[in-house]
């Protein structure tokens, strides 16, 4: 019976099992979009069901999209969602065999500003993780609820597993000690590339160097680049760290915790214009 | 067998969806509801392929089109790889406006229709001024002194052209096209529903609606504004997507429409659902026939339609006589 269904029906989004299950699943995750939040016919809110052909124009389009303009992070969100699939897989049996990764993963926490208690990270001691994070914030000027929704992983646990990296990007900035220029998200993109395996990191890590001057390429190639993928391969995975019950836990603590070397040398930092 | 089987299980599945989506709207929004009451909050149509009631069609349509108004003429040439253009020009081809002409160009949005239109008339007029100078060297001196009076006393009608719209952002792209073209003289920008036109009757010459009217929830609405505004003797013009007469190239179109359209939303204007929302909508609207018969209801006559492109896009004709 179901070979014979044309071809088009599994794009259509009356898909009626989804939606009977999904209209009787709480929303956990909310979602900016309007569409998102009354009708949403997949398997979380913002999700988008796509075929195989569909995903893989996604993620050259998408590529080309983001080199052409590397500020379309919906892009490089993209990119990564539509390439993910095995890695997003490998790092969440990696969080599933972690006790901490397990806690994350039942309990699904989210980073955003309205689930952050600000006012208590900003009374935390100098150079606790919370403290340093919002310090972190600030600095940058970046918020953590500008991370895109994800759209096309076709896993409800997978897609948690992909909005929390993107969530924790900015955490691991901090971790890290890298501000966010270029030269500092590439050391980070090198770090996240060895750590996760996801296609869009290592595409990152690769062509991201493209875009930095002599001095900064030398940098990185001698001291930071070395130094991130030694971190990367070394440290405890850090998608299965409950970061949200460790603002108080001091930094220096946390970095020996995760194995986690502090950088050797910090890319200047350029104070945003607000 | 099999045939039958299909169209039961799709029936079904379309009774449990309108259901399930009646369901999830009553407990967000409203209480309880009936199915059989008259007000626009009850009464469903459709929003592409998802049941909606017939308020919530227009906001959604409002929103999709304020989200794609910046990124709307890109889309556009990267959806049919340009031959937007030529429907365009064919449109204007068919119409054959003389100067003089008053157009009301519905759904107007980023001007394309209008820009032509000003275009098409400029040139028809200085054919006609090159004509009459052409002829006109062998006048006797009397007749070139009448001219002269004539020119003085009673200048030639100008062309205008008014863009409606309902969407204040397309209207906002039109008219910074409008500026970065150069084109200002007889264009005029109007906000305003179809299916309630802010014109008295008898106005206009022509009137346009280009792939405007399968986003209208009333139909027959604006069909009987359009022979309202229209003079006596005026054209109604609608350029739609259509129905594609040749079934293999409906598969070719089917298949890209919904694999590839969303796809470049998603990658160009980072939209995916409006652009679904787009190809879903162009599946509902009535086929060539069925939307001629709407049209002779409305009251218009010699109703004709053309195909373009293997019935990809009809332009329909109508006249009000």
């Amino acid at each position: 019976m179901w070979p014979l269904i044309p071809f088009r029906w599994i794009n259509r989004r009356r898909h009626c099992f989804t939606v009977s299950k999904v209209v009787c699943v709480q929303q956990l995750h909310s979602s900016s979009t309007e569409f998102a939040n009354i009708h949403y016919d997949g398997l979380y809110p913002g999700h988008i069901p796509t075929t195989t052909v569909q995903k893989a124009l996604l993620s050259i389009g998408s590529g080309v999209a983001a080199l052409q303009n590397p500020y379309r992070h919906d892009m490089v969100a993209v990119l990564g969602e539509t390439t993910g699939h095995l890695a997003l897989i490998k790092l969440r049996d990696r969080m599933r065999n972690d006790p901490e990764g397990y806690a994350v993963l039942t309990e699904r926490p989210r980073i955003r500003l309205s689930t952050l208690d600000l006012t208590k990270m900003a009374s935390l001691p100098d150079g606790s993780f919370g403290r340093e994070y919002l310090r972190f914030l600030e600095d940058n000027d970046v918020t953590p609820d500008s991370r895109a929704d994800v759209k096309f992983v076709d896993n409800e646990e997978l897609a948690y597993v992909m909005q929390r990296y993107r969530e924790v990007h900015d955490l691991l900035h901090t971790l890290l000690g890298m501000p966010t220029n270029m030269l500092g998200e590439v050391a980070v993109k090198w770090f996240e590339a060895t750590q996760t395996g996801l296609p869009m990191c290592a595409l990152g890590a690769v062509l991201g160097p493209l875009r930095l001057n002599a001095s900064r390429l030398q940098s990185l190639f001698t001291s930071l680049g070395p130094w991130a993928l030694q971190n990367g391969r070394c440290a405890r995975c850090v998608l299965s760290i409950f970061y949200e019950r460790r603002w108080e836990q001091s930094l220096e603590d946390l970095r020996r915790e995760l194995n986690i070397e502090p950088p050797p040398v910090i890319p200047k930092a350029k104070k945003k214009k607000t | 067998m099999a045939a039958s089987v299909r169209l039961l299980v799709r029936q079904a599945i379309r009774l449990s969806h309108r259901n399930i989506t009646v369901t999830a709207a009553g407990v967000s929004a409203r209480p309880s509801c009936r199915c059989f009451s008259e007000s626009a909050e009850e009464r469903s149509t459709h929003f592409g392929f998802e049941t909606v009631s017939e308020a919530e069609k227009a906001k959604r349509v409002y929103k999709v089109f304020e989200n794609v108004a910046q990124k709307y003429d890109i889309m556009n040439d990267a959806m049919s790889l340009g031959i937007h253009r030529l429907w365009k020009d064919m449109l204007l081809h068919a119409m054959h406006p003389q100067p003089g002409a008053r157009l009301l160009d519905v759904a107007g949005g980023t001007g394309d229709i209008s820009f032509r239109f000003l275009e098409y008339v400029r040139s028809q007029r200085e054919r006609q001024q090159r004509r009459a100078v052409r002829f006109g060297q062998t006048l006797s001196l009397q007749d070139i002194s009448n001219s002269y009076s004539t020119i003085e006393t009673d200048g030639p009608r100008e062309s205008t052209a008014v863009v409606c719209d309902i969407n204040k952002e397309m209207l906002k792209v039109g008219k910074e096209k409008a500026e970065s073209l150069g084109i200002t003289a007889g264009l005029s920008w109007v906000v305003g529903d179809a299916e309630e036109l802010p014109f008295d009757d008898d106005q206009f010459d022509i009137y346009t609606i280009a792939f405007g009217i399968r986003n209208v929830t009333h139909i027959d609405q604006a069909l009987q504004e359009a022979l309202r505004v229209l003079k006596p003797g005026g054209r109604f013009m609608c350029l739609e997507f259509s129905k594609v007469t040749n079934p293999l190239l409906a598969r070719l179109y089917d298949a890209y429409s919904f694999q590839i359209i969303p796809v470049l939303g998603e990658v160009i204007a980072g939209d995916w659902k409006s652009y679904q929302y787009l190809v879903e909508s162009i599946r509902k609207f009535p086929s060539q026939e069925e939307f001629k018969s709407m049209i002779e209801d409305a009251g218009f006559y010699c109703v004709q339609y053309y195909n373009f492109t293997g019935g990809v896009v009809a332009l329909h004709s109508g006249f009000k006589l």
